[in-house]
């Protein structure tokens, strides 16, 4: 038999094509393994002790020419913008190259990276559960803060937070950014156009919602939008943890956290009972969407718009709770401000006298011990970027609890506000529970329960069985 | 792969080399590695078939070896492996490292939840290929040979070239609530208030948005199955056809007497081929409900358990459990191509 000519070529060009695609999956080598130099340092131009201008509060970093971190972070497009622009002068100063790679499918995709052995050299991780996960699965993978680093948690954040970015008596990850959860949006216009005051109590909260049902009988008082994506259910876990926080206070709230109680405890039933009150009373929600039911399949960032009216109509919902970040979703030209379109007041307490407040964010982990990495480690936890970060955030919308940062920084009134209760010492802060809670929960049955609790009006007492049924 | 590991191998390059390659960081240097592998490979697999070609009566089991041997190397590397890795995952708990016999297994046949996954799979899985068939067969013969059925086997075939997310997104859209009051935004719900009906939730109610989300499938394979079925329509040859109108066939009685006998292969082909992209429907799911409201399936399933929950014994199992359906497809469709390839 002989091999005939073009058919020789075919399997040829078939083969080709399967290396070429080969060859583009290899993964990047931009490091070697075990920190050996490739090249000698050709030491750079700047002498030590002279340093540019501009760069002192760098010079601790030391000289990182050649060097590149790797970034992998959930935080992408519009914010990425921001979050790049804060590290040009790092780079600019020390000669370091940070490759940033932001992914929506970040929290998959971390873990099979970390798993294969390609682990970015830094990762921003947005729940302290993820950490968690980490640090027990791949205790080699990952590497404890740098000195420097938790040198700075320790003179520029409060302790709880430190706590969360600690496993096992290991201190592993610095807060970057932080959120403040217990925020509800209203109209300022309305409300001073109806002589609404906002409310310091829960009660206060409860009658301005009958107040307006009863102003208004075409609109409903509350909206909410649960709707995300593949993570669909977590605005509505946000809107539970701050009514235990409430309801049931925050040792209640620490053990239900660590799992000391159950999930379906008594304390927690009567805090969905609670949230029940507003969220599944159809005279009460889901203003602008329609019945409790559309809560479950209105987009999140949706989810508050109606509060906005369209030309001289009435709006069709007049609260709605979300973090602060829901700052980024009013259109173009909205005016945040105590005086303008919209604006958000702090979810009162129960008692009316603790102030209990839901907070959230991410934690840098690093996973290559070399000098560079533990150095832009480090930087990320300082003064130093909290403040550039807040500089060059001109649209507003971050907010840290680092308390290196000077408010007056920050680019709107509202970043000063949330700031503001982040760092006023008579707030009792605890972190978005479901983000501490293992995966199978605090990304799985507690959002789809949450889901099915809206969309099928599932019985709270079921909802609450299913979760604690599927706690691993 | 431990790259130090590597590069002892390339320890015969010069460093400086061996680093450039090795090292690709900019997209130069990316392209250069590229072109190296590609000639690396064209050598390799000219110096096989040169040897191949060699002798004047080259043995059987070395011509066979040579040409079947790179692909059986990926497959092994690609497919088998993987799958007796699953399947061995498949009996540990969500670690991979404490064996538990069969209990993830009992766990996806028991749990009520998986319980409604297992059904929706199922009923996808008996919908989807026998009206994406039927719907197909019938367009193919009501537009076979008339004056528009170039335009009009276009239009079904589009839907093809859309990707499975972007059909959903358009579907979910087509689907989309407001409350009465307001202005719809969903054609469907637009058209249910101009003949006076109240707009439906159609994505939340229970368990009829299955149906919804099966349409978008449907949808989607109808292209497929026209396209084949048309050209075994066209395939059946005259003097069959003339035969039966001898007989005095025309009509239904054609379409049942000759037609579908003589493409009956081809149907099957296609309808197992559907059947298998159905069992793997997993893009529908994730887009429009995200596996809420009780829509999820098996390949949905698998892909929360192993990479949202983390539990790789329990993804594993679904993904085993998949597999094991799809098999008696695959075979059952092989063995009906071979048939057609026989019949050709």
């Amino acid at each position: 038999m002989r091999i005939k000519n073009a058919r020789g070529a075919i399997a040829l060009t078939a083969g080709a094509s399967l290396a070429l695609v080969l060859s583009a999956c290899a993964p990047p080598m931009d490091e070697e393994p075990g920190g050996t130099d490739t090249g000698t340092d050709t030491g750079t131009t700047e002498p030590t002790g002279d340093v540019a201008e501009g760069c002192e509060d760098y010079a601790v970093y030391g000289d990182l020419s050649g060097k590149t971190v790797t970034v992998y972070t959930s935080i992408v497009e519009v914010e990425q913008v921001d979050q790049e622009e804060s590290y040009d002068k790092f780079e600019e100063c020390t000669g370091a190259k940070i490759e940033y790679e932001g992914s929506r499918e970040f929290e998959a995709q971390l873990l099979v990276r970390v798993e294969s052995g390609s682990a970015p050299d830094i990762a921003y991780l947005p729940q302290p559960g993820l950490l968690n996960t980490i640090v027990n699965d791949f205790p080699d993978a990952i590497v404890p803060a740098s000195a420097g680093t938790e040198a700075n948690v320790d003179q520029f954040f409060s302790p709880s937070w430190k706590e969360y970015g600690t496993v096992n008596d290991t201190f592993y990850a610095a807060p970057l950014g932080a959120n403040m959860k217990s925020f509800v949006w209203y109209n300022p216009s309305i409300f001073t156009e109806k002589g609404y005051a906002v409310p310091t109590t829960w009660d206060e909260m409860l009658a301005l919602t009958d107040q307006i049902a009863a102003d208004y009988p075409d609109s409903k008082p509350w909206c909410a939008g649960i709707e995300s994506g593949d993570a669909t259910g977590w605005p509505a876990t946000d809107w539970i943890e701050d009514v235990v926080l409430r309801a049931s206070g925050p040792e209640v709230y620490d053990q239900w956290v660590a799992h000391e109680i159950p999930f379906n405890d008594p304390a927690i039933k009567s805090a969905f009972d609670v949230a029940d009150d507003i969220l599944r009373d159809e005279a009460r929600v889901n203003g602008g969407f329609g019945n409790v039911a559309t809560i479950a399949i209105t987009p999140w960032t949706d989810g508050g718009l109606p509060i906005l009216p369209a030309g001289d109509d009435d709006p069709q919902c007049f609260l709605h709770r979300a973090a602060n970040f829901y700052q980024n979703n009013w259109p173009e030209g909205t005016n945040v401000a105590e005086d303008g379109d919209v604006f958000a007041f702090y979810l009162p307490s129960i008692d009316g006298e603790s102030s209990p407040v839901l907070g959230g964010g991410e934690f840098v982990a690093a996973f290559r011990d070399a000098p560079e990495v533990a150095a832009f480690q480090e930087f990320l936890s300082s003064d130093t970027w909290a403040n550039e970060k807040a500089r060059v955030t001109e649209g507003g919308g971050w907010v840290t609890a680092n308390n290196g940062l000077d408010l007056n920084n920050l680019a709107t009134d509202f970043d000063k506000l949330a700031a503001g209760v982040l760092g006023d010492p008579n707030s009792v802060i605890r972190f978005d529970a479901s983000d501490l809670m293992p995966a199978a929960v605090g990304a799985g049955s507690f959002w789809r329960e949450m889901t099915a609790w809206f969309a099928e009006g599932k019985d709270t007492q079921a909802v609450l069985d299913a979760i604690e049924a599927s706690w691993p | 792969m431990d790259w130090e590991y590597v590069k002892y191998y390339f320890n015969w390059l010069t460093g400086e080399i061996r680093d450039f390659l090795l090292v690709a960081n900019s997209p130069g240097q990316k392209i250069v590695l590229a072109i190296v592998v590609i000639a690396l490979f064209v050598g390799v697999m000219a110096l096989l078939l040169w040897l191949v070609d060699r002798p004047r009566n080259p043995r059987g089991w070395l011509v066979a070896s040579v040409f079947a041997g790179p692909a059986l190397v990926l497959i092994g590397f690609g497919l088998v492996y993987p799958a007796i890795r699953t399947t061995q995952s498949s009996f540990y708990d969500r670690t991979s490292s404490v064996f538990v016999g069969w209990d993830n297994y009992v766990r996806a046949f028991s749990e009520s939840e998986f319980q409604i996954v297992l059904r929706n799979t199922a009923l996808w899985v008996f919908l989807v290929p026998i009206l994406a068939t039927a719907i197909g067969l019938i367009y193919a013969v009501l537009v076979d040979r008339t004056r528009f059925e170039k335009l009009a086997k276009t239009l079904v075939f589009m839907p093809m070239a859309i990707s499975m997310v972007g059909a959903s997104i358009i579907w979910k859209f087509v689907y989309d609530y407001r409350q009465a009051s307001s202005p719809q935004t969903g054609l469907l719900n637009q058209v249910l208030v101009w003949i006076g009906i109240e707009p439906q939730q159609f994505i939340l109610s229970q368990p009829w948005n299955n149906f919804f989300l099966i349409v978008v499938m449907i949808w989607i394979q109808t292209g497929f199955a026209m396209t084949i079925l048309s050209a075994s329509i066209r395939a059946i040859p005259e003097d069959i056809i003339e035969a039966g109108r001898l007989d005095g066939l025309s009509g239904i009685g054609m379409f049942r007497h000759i037609t579908v006998p003589s493409i009956r292969p081809a149907l099957i082909v296609v309808l197992t081929t559907i059947a298998m992209a159905t069992l793997k429907v997993f893009d529908i799911v994730r887009t429009m409900t995200g596996g809420n409201f009780g829509t999820s399936v098996v390949a949905n399933e698998f892909y929360t358990q192993s990479f949202r929950y983390n539990d790789k014994g329990l993804g594993a199992t679904l993904a085993v459990i998949l597999f094991v359906l799809v098999i008696p497809l695959v075979v059952y469709n092989v063995r009906q191509m071979r048939k057609v390839e026989e019949i050709r």
